[in-house]
Protein backbone atom coordinates (compact mmCIF):
# COMPACT_ATOMS: atom_id res chain seq x y z
CA UNK A 1 0.00 0.00 0.00
CA UNK A 2 2.96 2.30 -0.49
CA UNK A 3 1.07 4.35 -3.06
CA UNK A 4 -1.14 5.64 -0.23
CA UNK A 5 1.78 6.33 2.07
CA UNK A 6 2.19 9.88 3.33
CA UNK A 7 5.73 11.11 2.90
CA UNK A 8 6.88 14.06 4.93
CA UNK A 9 8.81 16.48 2.74
CA UNK A 10 9.23 19.67 4.79
CA UNK A 11 8.49 19.37 8.51
CA UNK A 12 6.45 22.35 9.65
CA UNK A 13 4.86 23.21 12.93
CA UNK A 14 2.46 26.11 13.36
CA UNK A 15 1.42 26.91 16.95
CA UNK A 16 1.80 23.30 17.93
CA UNK A 17 -0.20 22.04 14.97
CA UNK A 18 1.58 19.60 12.71
CA UNK A 19 1.49 21.31 9.31
CA UNK A 20 4.21 19.29 7.65
CA UNK A 21 4.41 19.70 3.87
CA UNK A 22 3.80 16.15 2.65
CA UNK A 23 3.40 14.55 -0.76
CA UNK A 24 -0.36 15.01 -0.26
CA UNK A 25 0.21 18.74 0.29
CA UNK A 26 2.38 18.82 -2.81
CA UNK A 27 -0.37 17.37 -4.99
CA UNK A 28 -2.98 19.65 -3.46
CA UNK A 29 -0.79 22.62 -4.42
CA UNK A 30 -0.23 21.14 -7.89
CA UNK A 31 -4.01 20.75 -8.31
CA UNK A 32 -4.64 24.36 -7.26
CA UNK A 33 -1.95 25.58 -9.66
CA UNK A 34 -3.30 23.43 -12.51
CA UNK A 35 -6.91 24.51 -12.03
CA UNK A 36 -6.20 28.22 -11.62
CA UNK A 37 -3.62 28.17 -14.39
CA UNK A 38 -5.87 26.33 -16.79
CA UNK A 39 -9.00 28.39 -16.16
CA UNK A 40 -7.23 31.75 -16.28
CA UNK A 41 -5.07 30.79 -19.26
CA UNK A 42 -7.96 29.35 -21.28
CA UNK A 43 -10.08 32.48 -20.88
CA UNK A 44 -7.22 34.93 -21.51
CA UNK A 45 -8.41 35.90 -25.01
CA UNK A 46 -12.05 36.30 -23.95
CA UNK A 47 -12.90 35.20 -27.46
CA UNK A 48 -16.42 35.51 -28.75
CA UNK A 49 -15.84 32.28 -30.62
CA UNK A 50 -14.05 30.11 -28.08
CA UNK A 51 -11.09 27.89 -28.95
CA UNK A 52 -10.84 24.40 -27.49
CA UNK A 53 -9.42 25.33 -24.11
CA UNK A 54 -11.89 28.15 -23.64
CA UNK A 55 -14.71 25.78 -24.60
CA UNK A 56 -13.63 23.36 -21.88
CA UNK A 57 -13.54 26.14 -19.29
CA UNK A 58 -16.93 27.49 -20.40
CA UNK A 59 -18.42 24.00 -20.58
CA UNK A 60 -17.40 23.18 -17.01
CA UNK A 61 -18.67 26.57 -15.86
CA UNK A 62 -22.06 26.17 -17.50
CA UNK A 63 -22.34 22.52 -16.47
CA UNK A 64 -21.98 23.30 -12.77
CA UNK A 65 -23.92 26.57 -13.10
CA UNK A 66 -26.86 24.67 -14.61
CA UNK A 67 -26.61 22.02 -11.92
CA UNK A 68 -26.73 24.66 -9.19
CA UNK A 69 -29.54 26.56 -10.92
CA UNK A 70 -31.65 23.44 -11.43
CA UNK A 71 -31.22 22.27 -7.83
CA UNK A 72 -31.20 25.55 -5.94
CA UNK A 73 -32.84 28.06 -8.24
CA UNK A 74 -31.50 31.51 -9.11
CA UNK A 75 -30.96 32.46 -5.44
CA UNK A 76 -28.67 29.45 -5.04
CA UNK A 77 -26.24 30.95 -7.55
CA UNK A 78 -24.41 32.66 -4.70
CA UNK A 79 -23.16 29.20 -3.73
CA UNK A 80 -21.99 28.53 -7.27
CA UNK A 81 -18.28 29.43 -6.73
CA UNK A 82 -18.18 27.19 -3.68
CA UNK A 83 -19.82 24.24 -5.47
CA UNK A 84 -17.62 24.80 -8.53
CA UNK A 85 -14.49 24.81 -6.37
CA UNK A 86 -15.53 21.54 -4.71
CA UNK A 87 -16.18 19.95 -8.11
CA UNK A 88 -13.00 20.96 -9.90
CA UNK A 89 -10.80 20.37 -6.87
CA UNK A 90 -12.05 16.81 -6.33
CA UNK A 91 -12.10 16.10 -10.06
CA UNK A 92 -8.52 17.31 -10.51
CA UNK A 93 -7.27 15.46 -7.44
CA UNK A 94 -8.95 12.27 -8.74
CA UNK A 95 -7.54 12.66 -12.24
CA UNK A 96 -4.01 13.52 -11.06
CA UNK A 97 -4.18 10.25 -9.15
CA UNK A 98 -4.48 8.44 -12.48
CA UNK A 99 -1.00 9.59 -13.52
CA UNK A 100 1.39 6.73 -12.73
CA UNK A 101 3.52 7.53 -9.72
CA UNK A 102 1.32 10.42 -8.64
CA UNK A 103 -0.29 10.59 -5.22
CA UNK A 104 -4.07 10.40 -5.00
CA UNK A 105 -5.13 12.92 -2.38
CA UNK A 106 -8.78 11.80 -2.47
CA UNK A 107 -7.84 8.23 -1.63
CA UNK A 108 -7.43 9.36 1.97
CA UNK A 109 -10.53 9.15 4.13
CA UNK A 110 -9.47 12.14 6.19
CA UNK A 111 -9.45 14.35 3.08
CA UNK A 112 -12.81 13.20 1.72
CA UNK A 113 -14.23 13.38 5.22
CA UNK A 114 -13.01 16.94 5.56
CA UNK A 115 -14.77 17.83 2.30
CA UNK A 116 -17.98 16.11 3.42
CA UNK A 117 -17.80 17.66 6.88
CA UNK A 118 -17.36 21.12 5.36
CA UNK A 119 -20.47 20.56 3.24
CA UNK A 120 -22.44 19.13 6.15
CA UNK A 121 -21.52 21.94 8.54
CA UNK A 122 -22.20 24.60 5.92
CA UNK A 123 -25.56 23.06 5.02
CA UNK A 124 -26.58 22.77 8.67
CA UNK A 125 -25.56 26.37 9.42
CA UNK A 126 -27.39 27.67 6.33
CA UNK A 127 -30.46 25.62 7.24
CA UNK A 128 -30.68 27.01 10.75
CA UNK A 129 -29.81 30.53 9.59
CA UNK A 130 -32.66 30.53 7.07
CA UNK A 131 -35.35 28.60 8.89
CA UNK A 132 -34.31 28.95 12.52
CA UNK A 133 -35.62 26.18 14.72
CA UNK A 134 -38.03 25.33 11.90
CA UNK A 135 -35.15 23.58 10.13
CA UNK A 136 -35.83 20.67 12.50
CA UNK A 137 -39.03 20.06 10.52
CA UNK A 138 -36.70 18.46 7.99
CA UNK A 139 -36.87 15.39 10.22
CA UNK A 140 -40.70 15.38 10.15
CA UNK A 141 -41.73 14.78 6.55
CA UNK A 142 -45.18 16.06 5.58
CA UNK A 143 -48.07 13.63 5.31
CA UNK A 144 -46.67 11.02 7.69
CA UNK A 145 -49.25 9.63 10.17
CA UNK A 146 -48.50 10.82 13.73
CA UNK A 147 -48.04 7.31 15.05
CA UNK A 148 -45.20 6.74 12.57
CA UNK A 149 -43.31 9.80 13.80
CA UNK A 150 -41.51 8.01 16.65
CA UNK A 151 -39.94 5.77 14.00
CA UNK A 152 -39.56 8.27 11.16
CA UNK A 153 -37.94 11.07 13.15
CA UNK A 154 -35.02 9.00 14.49
CA UNK A 155 -34.49 7.50 11.03
CA UNK A 156 -34.45 10.93 9.39
CA UNK A 157 -32.20 12.29 12.11
CA UNK A 158 -29.80 9.37 11.78
CA UNK A 159 -29.69 9.65 8.00
CA UNK A 160 -28.95 13.34 8.36
CA UNK A 161 -26.18 12.75 10.88
CA UNK A 162 -24.66 9.97 8.81
CA UNK A 163 -24.52 12.12 5.67
CA UNK A 164 -20.89 13.23 6.05
CA UNK A 165 -19.86 9.59 6.51
CA UNK A 166 -21.72 8.25 3.46
CA UNK A 167 -20.74 11.31 1.47
CA UNK A 168 -17.03 10.89 2.20
CA UNK A 169 -16.70 7.10 2.27
CA UNK A 170 -18.26 6.82 -1.22
CA UNK A 171 -15.53 8.96 -2.74
CA UNK A 172 -12.69 7.57 -0.64
CA UNK A 173 -13.64 3.91 -1.18
CA UNK A 174 -14.00 4.33 -4.93
CA UNK A 175 -10.66 6.04 -5.31
CA UNK A 176 -8.81 3.64 -3.05
CA UNK A 177 -10.42 0.49 -4.46
CA UNK A 178 -9.62 1.51 -8.03
CA UNK A 179 -5.99 2.23 -7.26
CA UNK A 180 -5.61 -0.95 -5.23
CA UNK A 181 -7.07 -2.99 -8.08
CA UNK A 182 -4.63 -1.44 -10.52
CA UNK A 183 -1.79 -2.16 -8.13
CA UNK A 184 -2.82 -5.80 -7.65
CA UNK A 185 -3.15 -6.37 -11.38
CA UNK A 186 0.14 -4.59 -11.92
CA UNK A 187 1.59 -7.18 -9.55
CA UNK A 188 0.04 -9.95 -11.70
CA UNK A 189 1.61 -8.54 -14.84
CA UNK A 190 5.06 -8.62 -13.24
CA UNK A 191 4.43 -11.98 -11.58
CA UNK A 192 3.19 -13.77 -14.72
CA UNK A 193 5.97 -12.29 -16.81
CA UNK A 194 6.19 -12.13 -20.60
CA UNK A 195 4.25 -15.37 -21.07
CA UNK A 196 1.14 -14.82 -18.98
CA UNK A 197 1.26 -11.13 -18.14
CA UNK A 198 -0.63 -9.98 -21.21
CA UNK A 199 -4.08 -10.89 -19.90
CA UNK A 200 -3.84 -8.79 -16.71
CA UNK A 201 -2.12 -6.07 -18.74
CA UNK A 202 -5.07 -5.90 -21.15
CA UNK A 203 -7.41 -5.84 -18.18
CA UNK A 204 -5.41 -3.01 -16.66
CA UNK A 205 -5.67 -0.92 -19.82
CA UNK A 206 -9.45 -1.35 -19.86
CA UNK A 207 -9.67 -0.80 -16.13
CA UNK A 208 -7.63 2.40 -16.36
CA UNK A 209 -10.22 3.77 -18.77
CA UNK A 210 -12.96 2.79 -16.34
CA UNK A 211 -11.05 4.43 -13.48
CA UNK A 212 -10.90 7.72 -15.37
CA UNK A 213 -14.67 7.55 -15.75
CA UNK A 214 -14.97 6.75 -12.04
CA UNK A 215 -12.70 9.69 -11.19
CA UNK A 216 -15.07 11.99 -13.06
CA UNK A 217 -18.24 10.30 -11.86
CA UNK A 218 -17.29 10.37 -8.19
CA UNK A 219 -16.43 14.08 -8.36
CA UNK A 220 -19.79 14.62 -10.03
CA UNK A 221 -21.71 12.54 -7.47
CA UNK A 222 -20.03 14.38 -4.63
CA UNK A 223 -21.05 17.70 -6.21
CA UNK A 224 -24.61 16.65 -6.98
CA UNK A 225 -25.07 15.45 -3.40
CA UNK A 226 -23.69 18.78 -2.17
CA UNK A 227 -26.35 20.53 -4.26
CA UNK A 228 -29.09 18.24 -2.95
CA UNK A 229 -28.04 18.84 0.66
CA UNK A 230 -27.91 22.59 0.00
CA UNK A 231 -31.39 22.41 -1.45
CA UNK A 232 -32.60 20.83 1.81
CA UNK A 233 -31.12 23.75 3.70
CA UNK A 234 -32.52 26.41 1.37
CA UNK A 235 -35.96 25.04 0.54
CA UNK A 236 -36.47 22.11 2.91
CA UNK A 237 -37.83 19.93 0.12
CA UNK A 238 -37.33 16.25 0.19
CA UNK B 1 -0.53 -22.22 -15.54
CA UNK B 2 -3.98 -22.06 -13.88
CA UNK B 3 -2.56 -23.82 -10.84
CA UNK B 4 0.22 -21.25 -10.62
CA UNK B 5 -2.19 -18.31 -10.29
CA UNK B 6 -2.79 -18.57 -6.51
CA UNK B 7 0.94 -18.38 -5.96
CA UNK B 8 1.10 -15.23 -8.05
CA UNK B 9 -1.86 -13.79 -6.20
CA UNK B 10 -0.03 -14.40 -2.95
CA UNK B 11 3.10 -12.80 -4.35
CA UNK B 12 1.17 -9.82 -5.60
CA UNK B 13 -0.64 -9.46 -2.31
CA UNK B 14 2.70 -9.57 -0.52
CA UNK B 15 3.99 -6.90 -2.86
CA UNK B 16 1.14 -4.65 -1.81
CA UNK B 17 1.97 -5.05 1.86
CA UNK B 18 5.31 -3.37 1.87
CA UNK B 19 3.98 -0.48 3.94
CA UNK B 20 5.97 0.73 6.89
CA UNK B 21 3.40 0.20 9.63
CA UNK B 22 1.59 -2.66 7.92
CA UNK B 23 -1.89 -1.18 8.31
CA UNK B 24 -3.67 1.15 5.92
CA UNK B 25 -1.67 4.41 5.60
CA UNK B 26 -5.00 6.23 5.45
CA UNK B 27 -5.75 5.31 9.06
CA UNK B 28 -2.61 6.71 10.60
CA UNK B 29 -3.83 9.55 12.86
CA UNK B 30 -0.40 11.19 12.86
CA UNK B 31 -0.90 12.11 9.20
CA UNK B 32 -4.35 13.66 9.69
CA UNK B 33 -3.23 17.03 10.95
CA UNK B 34 -0.90 18.00 8.08
CA UNK B 35 -3.43 16.85 5.50
CA UNK B 36 -6.26 18.84 7.09
CA UNK B 37 -4.11 21.96 7.39
CA UNK B 38 -2.98 21.83 3.77
CA UNK B 39 -6.41 20.86 2.49
CA UNK B 40 -7.97 23.85 4.24
CA UNK B 41 -5.22 26.13 2.98
CA UNK B 42 -5.33 24.96 -0.64
CA UNK B 43 -9.14 24.89 -0.71
CA UNK B 44 -9.40 28.45 0.56
CA UNK B 45 -6.74 29.66 -1.88
CA UNK B 46 -8.44 27.86 -4.77
CA UNK B 47 -11.84 29.19 -3.71
CA UNK B 48 -10.61 32.78 -3.74
CA UNK B 49 -8.78 32.44 -7.05
CA UNK B 50 -11.86 30.92 -8.68
CA UNK B 51 -14.48 33.12 -7.02
CA UNK B 52 -12.56 36.37 -7.48
CA UNK B 53 -10.71 35.88 -10.76
CA UNK B 54 -11.44 32.85 -12.92
CA UNK B 55 -15.20 32.40 -12.59
CA UNK B 56 -16.17 36.09 -13.02
CA UNK B 57 -14.04 36.19 -16.17
CA UNK B 58 -15.61 33.06 -17.63
CA UNK B 59 -19.06 34.26 -16.61
CA UNK B 60 -18.40 37.63 -18.23
CA UNK B 61 -17.35 36.06 -21.51
CA UNK B 62 -20.41 33.81 -21.57
CA UNK B 63 -22.67 36.72 -20.63
CA UNK B 64 -21.03 38.92 -23.24
CA UNK B 65 -21.59 36.30 -25.91
CA UNK B 66 -25.23 35.94 -24.87
CA UNK B 67 -25.67 39.72 -25.02
CA UNK B 68 -23.90 39.89 -28.36
CA UNK B 69 -26.07 37.18 -29.85
CA UNK B 70 -29.13 38.91 -28.43
CA UNK B 71 -27.99 42.24 -29.84
CA UNK B 72 -27.23 40.74 -33.23
CA UNK B 73 -30.63 39.09 -33.33
CA UNK B 74 -32.27 42.38 -32.44
CA UNK B 75 -30.23 44.21 -35.06
CA UNK B 76 -31.21 41.60 -37.64
CA UNK B 77 -34.83 42.04 -36.64
CA UNK B 78 -34.49 45.81 -36.99
CA UNK B 79 -32.82 45.52 -40.39
CA UNK B 80 -35.56 43.21 -41.54
CA UNK B 81 -38.16 45.73 -40.45
CA UNK B 82 -36.31 48.51 -42.22
CA UNK B 83 -36.10 46.43 -45.35
CA UNK B 84 -39.81 45.72 -45.17
CA UNK B 85 -40.53 49.39 -44.73
CA UNK B 86 -38.28 50.34 -47.62
CA UNK B 87 -39.93 47.70 -49.76
CA UNK B 88 -43.38 49.00 -48.85
CA UNK B 89 -42.30 52.57 -49.60
CA UNK B 90 -40.85 51.49 -52.92
CA UNK B 91 -44.01 49.67 -53.86
CA UNK B 92 -46.09 52.67 -52.87
CA UNK B 93 -43.91 55.00 -54.93
CA UNK B 94 -44.09 52.60 -57.81
CA UNK B 95 -47.88 52.41 -57.74
CA UNK B 96 -48.08 56.18 -57.38
CA UNK B 97 -45.79 56.67 -60.36
CA UNK B 98 -47.86 54.17 -62.29
CA UNK B 99 -51.04 56.07 -61.42
CA UNK B 100 -49.45 59.34 -62.32
CA UNK B 101 -48.21 57.96 -65.61
CA UNK B 102 -51.60 56.57 -66.51
CA UNK B 103 -53.16 59.90 -65.47
CA UNK B 104 -50.75 61.76 -67.70
CA UNK B 105 -51.43 59.41 -70.57
CA UNK B 106 -55.17 59.87 -70.12
CA UNK B 107 -54.80 63.63 -70.00
CA UNK B 108 -52.69 63.59 -73.13
CA UNK B 109 -55.18 61.33 -74.83
CA UNK B 110 -58.08 63.58 -73.83
CA UNK B 111 -56.21 66.65 -75.00
CA UNK B 112 -55.39 65.06 -78.33
CA UNK B 113 -58.98 63.85 -78.70
CA UNK B 114 -60.20 67.35 -77.89
CA UNK B 115 -57.92 68.88 -80.46
CA UNK B 116 -58.91 66.32 -83.04
CA UNK B 117 -62.58 66.94 -82.30
CA UNK B 118 -62.07 70.69 -82.61
CA UNK B 119 -60.15 70.23 -85.85
CA UNK B 120 -62.80 67.93 -87.15
CA UNK B 121 -65.57 70.35 -86.17
CA UNK B 122 -63.66 73.11 -87.89
CA UNK B 123 -63.11 71.12 -91.03
CA UNK B 124 -66.68 69.92 -90.97
CA UNK B 125 -67.86 73.51 -90.54
CA UNK B 126 -65.77 74.59 -93.50
CA UNK B 127 -67.00 71.68 -95.50
CA UNK B 128 -70.58 72.47 -94.57
CA UNK B 129 -70.20 76.10 -95.56
CA UNK B 130 -68.53 75.10 -98.79
CA UNK B 131 -71.29 72.58 -99.35
CA UNK B 132 -73.87 75.29 -98.69
CA UNK B 133 -72.16 77.58 -101.14
CA UNK B 134 -71.96 74.86 -103.71
CA UNK B 135 -75.59 73.97 -103.15
CA UNK B 136 -76.51 77.63 -103.48
CA UNK B 137 -74.51 77.80 -106.64
CA UNK B 138 -76.16 74.66 -107.89
CA UNK B 139 -79.57 76.10 -107.08
CA UNK B 140 -78.72 79.32 -108.89
CA UNK B 141 -77.39 77.39 -111.85
CA UNK B 142 -80.39 75.11 -111.73
CA UNK B 143 -82.85 77.96 -111.63
CA UNK B 144 -80.86 79.68 -114.35
CA UNK B 145 -80.91 76.49 -116.35
CA UNK B 146 -84.63 76.09 -115.69
CA UNK B 147 -85.15 79.66 -116.78
CA UNK B 148 -83.13 78.92 -119.91
CA UNK B 149 -85.24 75.81 -120.42
CA UNK B 150 -88.37 77.98 -120.40
CA UNK B 151 -86.76 80.32 -122.88
CA UNK B 152 -85.70 77.42 -125.07
CA UNK B 153 -89.07 75.75 -124.69
CA UNK B 154 -90.83 79.01 -125.55
CA UNK B 155 -88.59 79.57 -128.55
CA UNK B 156 -88.94 76.00 -129.62
CA UNK B 157 -92.67 76.12 -129.02
CA UNK B 158 -93.02 79.43 -130.95
CA UNK B 159 -91.00 77.96 -133.78
CA UNK B 160 -93.09 74.79 -133.73
CA UNK B 161 -96.34 76.72 -133.43
CA UNK B 162 -95.18 79.18 -136.14
CA UNK B 163 -94.43 76.31 -138.44
CA UNK B 164 -97.70 74.67 -137.65
CA UNK B 165 -99.83 77.80 -137.95
CA UNK B 166 -97.81 79.30 -140.70
CA UNK B 167 -97.61 82.61 -138.98
CA UNK B 168 -95.15 84.13 -136.61
CA UNK B 169 -95.88 83.67 -133.01
CA UNK B 170 -93.67 85.67 -130.71
CA UNK B 171 -91.99 83.73 -127.94
CA UNK B 172 -93.52 86.14 -125.47
CA UNK B 173 -96.94 85.03 -126.44
CA UNK B 174 -95.99 81.40 -126.19
CA UNK B 175 -94.49 82.06 -122.85
CA UNK B 176 -97.77 83.56 -121.69
CA UNK B 177 -99.44 80.31 -122.52
CA UNK B 178 -96.70 78.18 -121.13
CA UNK B 179 -96.29 80.07 -117.91
CA UNK B 180 -99.16 78.45 -116.05
CA UNK B 181 -97.99 75.03 -117.20
CA UNK B 182 -94.50 75.70 -115.97
CA UNK B 183 -95.74 76.81 -112.62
Amino acid sequence: MEQFEIERIIPLDIFGIDATFTNASLFMVIAVALISGFLIFSIRRRALVPDRLQSVAELSYEYIANMVRENLGEEGMKFFPWVFTIFVFILTLNLIGMVPGAFTVTSHIIVTFAFAAMVWIAVTLIGFARHGIGYLKLFMPDGVPWWLLPIIVPIELLSYLIRPVSHSVRLFANMMAGHTMLKVFGGFVVGLGVLGGWAPLAFMVAFTGLEIVVAFLQALIFTVLTCIYLNDALHMHH
Amino acid sequence: MIAAIPAFVAAAAEATHEGKSGGLPQLNPADFSPQLVWLALTFVVLYFILARVALPRIGEVIEERKDRVQRDLQAAERFKQETDEALAAYEKALSEARQKASGMAKEMRDKLADETDKERANVEGQLASKLGEAEARIAVTKSKALASVNEIAAETASAVVGKLLGEDVSPAEVKKFLQPAAE
